[in-house]
């Protein structure tokens, strides 16, 4: 297929402890489309960041392997060196990190800190530099971009910096943004902003999204399609309409049930039973999910969990989703 | 009686500057606020960071000098206390704080932690206070044995819980909890709020609930403080807040949350943008000159809840 911009295959990223490597991302394969936003959601050490710190391989290499495909414009990035991946990085595809504050250097003004992926992978004499990162800046939103332009980021409120690091993730019109969790340090009305600048930039651009948030609000919000990742796999795949109307996975269904939702009332939230393990002590065989359901017959989950596609383009992992229950509903 | 009265509650920090640092001004963190906790009661403190809202808690535990007004507790006024006066009041107003790795020392062991304020307060043996302990531990839903390990070997969600058993042990009657749960997953801090809301039946307690997350304090709290630029713009019931914000600044709170369902993805866009549109021009009608805020007066005559801050 044409369509599809960045294909990922059976990525399996592993990090170094205490001389062993233990996987966080175990066998994701995910196609990105054009013009799309993905969302992967899940808890804090699912592995959603290590899978998109995989993608153009930031992660620190001295003790990080990571083995499978990453296909994107013909090569895969994962066979490439520093200086050819250095030439997609910033260009092709971008990211857009959690925490502004860190994300931009705090000596160098704003407006250089724009440019200084242009004068990398473009030709732009100083003028056109300056010409593009203050079109940037009022493109994200800015009320006065000129001032900004010369401004350091501690002179920024909290939505400006993230504003700024759109602008810098924007430079050079990338087919691909990797945004990761770009608006969890904002206050709500902040967020609300941000993410309906994100929405307008990509319909503009016509690029893709791959938004990483542990938000399913979020979620909802902005994306078309969504996967759901549990300790390094993904769970449930399907589009946002899908997942959010006829969750199957028990695991998007429990996170689902324990959001404290402004729109209902209920006495008590759906807490899930124990923790995400930690990456020495996660089961590597069976359904991964199966120690947080105890209640539920092991009989149900496979040995070798597979894909189903329960309704076109829907996929849900190991076979527990079928006869799954809450807790304290009973069941069968 | 209400179990905590707080009349006209102000802080303000010292801006120094010049050669002696001497004092040229003054940061306003909280102007002139005026609310009541009553027994057993869920009171929400609702608004953006920098609002003022967890200076308001810390002033309530004595954690920060007041600039003006007064803090009744059972009805004594217990900023005029000191020394043996105020032990007691210390007693019964605790606090639990929003970094479960900062608020833990991670020197000591969960028993250290836990016994702590009992032991400042109780004369209790080595058994005695080890059966507290444990008792308090499976109050929050932790075995004995966890007694003996340190901060390091839990995760976030039991830290929190940790946290919990040691706001409760001295059998206080309000908890100051400050944004308790926005550092913790979704299915955590359901875990943790469970909790909270099993430990308020059994002892009785008052809560007042810092937070920013309008989702969490709706489940949480029956009155509902919304809090902007150091003063509050509305108080109300949840019905009040939800149903029919008044203000234009919990308007617009409200119209920021990501809904779950996709289908009103449009719909939400479209009212957020109406309401936005409103804020900025009709700014003049919400805010006095210079951005502050109204005095709070009630809306209508046939409802003693719902307070709004306008002219």
């Amino acid at each position: 297929m044409d369509d599809i911009l960045l294909s990922i295959n059976n990525l399996r990223t592993s990090f170094r402890i205490d001389g062993q490597y233990y996987a966080a991302v175990d066998g994701v394969s995910i196609d990105i489309m054009h013009n799309e936003v993905f969302a992967i959601v899940g808890e804090s050490g699912c592995g959603k960041s290590a899978l998109s710190l995989s993608i153009t391989k930031l992660h620190n290499m001295n003790y990080t392997r990571i083995e499978g495909e990453v296909n994107f414009n013909g090569q895969n990035l994962l066979d490439l060196n520093e200086s050819k991946l250095n030439k997609v990085r910033g260009k092709d595809i971008s990211v857009i990190f959690q925490d502004p504050l860190t994300a931009l250097n705090p000596v160098i003004r704003v407006g250089p800190q724009i440019e200084e992926s242009l004068t990398y992978h473009t030709n732009m004499n100083k003028k056109e530099k300056r010409d593009r990162a203050i079109k940037l800046l009022s493109e994200v939103g800015m009320v006065n971009p000129e001032l900004t332009y010369a401004s350091f980021p501690h002179e920024l409120s909290g939505g400006m910096r993230q504003r700024a690091t759109i602008a810098v993730s924007l430079a050079c019109s990338p087919k691909l943004i990797i945004a990761d969790e770009p608006t969890t340090a904002l206050d709500v009305t902040i967020q609300a902003q941000i993410l309906d600048l994100l929405r307008k930039l990509q319909k503009e651009t016509q690029s893709s999204i791959i938004l990483i948030t542990h938000d399913l609000g979020v979620v909802a919000e902005m994306a078309d399609r969504v996967a759901v990742m549990y300790a390094g796999q993904i769970v449930e795949l399907a589009s946002a309409n899908d997942l959010f109307k006829n969750p199957q996975h028990p695991y998007t269904r429990s996170l689902l049930a324990s959001i404290p939702n402004v729109g209902e009332d209920l006495h008590r939230l759906n807490a899930i039973k124990g923790i995400v393990p930690t990456l020495m002590y996660m089961p590597r065989e069976g359904c991964r999910f199966s120690h947080r359901t105890p209640w539920i017959d092991g009989s149900m989950h496979e040995e070798n969990p597979d894909y189903h596609e329960v309704r076109p383009n829907h996929f849900v992992f190991c076979t527990c989703y079928k006869d799954f229950y809450f807790e304290n509903e009973g069941g069968a | 009686m209400a179990l905590l009265e707080v009349k006209d509650l102000k802080v303000y920090f010292p801006i120094r500057g010049g050669i002696m640092g001497r004092i040229v001004g003054h940061v306003k963190a909280v102007d002139g606020i005026s609310f009541s906790v009553n027994e057993g009661q869920t009171v929400g403190l609702v608004g953006e960071s920098g609002s003022g809202k967890s200076t308001t808690g810390k002033a309530i535990l004595g954690l920060v000098p007041l600039a003006g007004g007064s803090i009744y507790f059972n009805g004594e006024d217990i900023t005029r206390y000191i020394g043996k006066n105020r032990s007691a009041y210390r007693k019964s107003v605790q606090m639990i704080f929003q970094d479960v790795h900062s608020s833990l020392n991670a020197k000591k062991r969960v028993l250290d932690i836990i016994a702590e304020p009992i032991r400042n307060f109780e004369k209790l043996t080595k058994e005695e206070e080890r059966k507290r302990v444990d008792e308090l531990l499976s109050i929050v839903g932790m075995s004995p044995e966890n007694a003996l390990k340190y901060p390091h070997e839990f995760s976030g969600g039991q830290r929190q819980r940790i946290g919990v058993a040691r706001a409760i042990a001295l059998k206080p009657k309000l908890i100051v909890a400050d944004e308790p749960v926005s550092a913790l997953d979704l299915s955590i801090q359901a875990q943790v709020l469970n909790y909270m809301k099993d430990v308020q039946e059994e002892l009785g307690l008052s809560y007042l609930f810092i937070s920013h997350d309008l989702g969490v304090v709706k489940h949480m709290c029956e009155t509902l403080i919304i809090m902007h630029s150091s003063r509050f713009v509305e108080v109300g019931s949840r019905e009040d807040i939800y149903q029919n914000p008044c203000h234009i600044y919990t308007r617009r709170l409200i119209a920021s949350i990501p809904s779950t369902n996709p289908d009103l993805k449009e719909a939400n866009e479209a009212h957020r943008n109406a309401i936005n549109e409103e804020y900025k021009n009709q700014y003049n009608k919400y805010y006095a000159e210079g951005g502050s805020v109204y005095d709070l007066r009630l809306l209508n005559e046939n409802n003693n809840t719902h307070f709004v801050a306008m002219p």
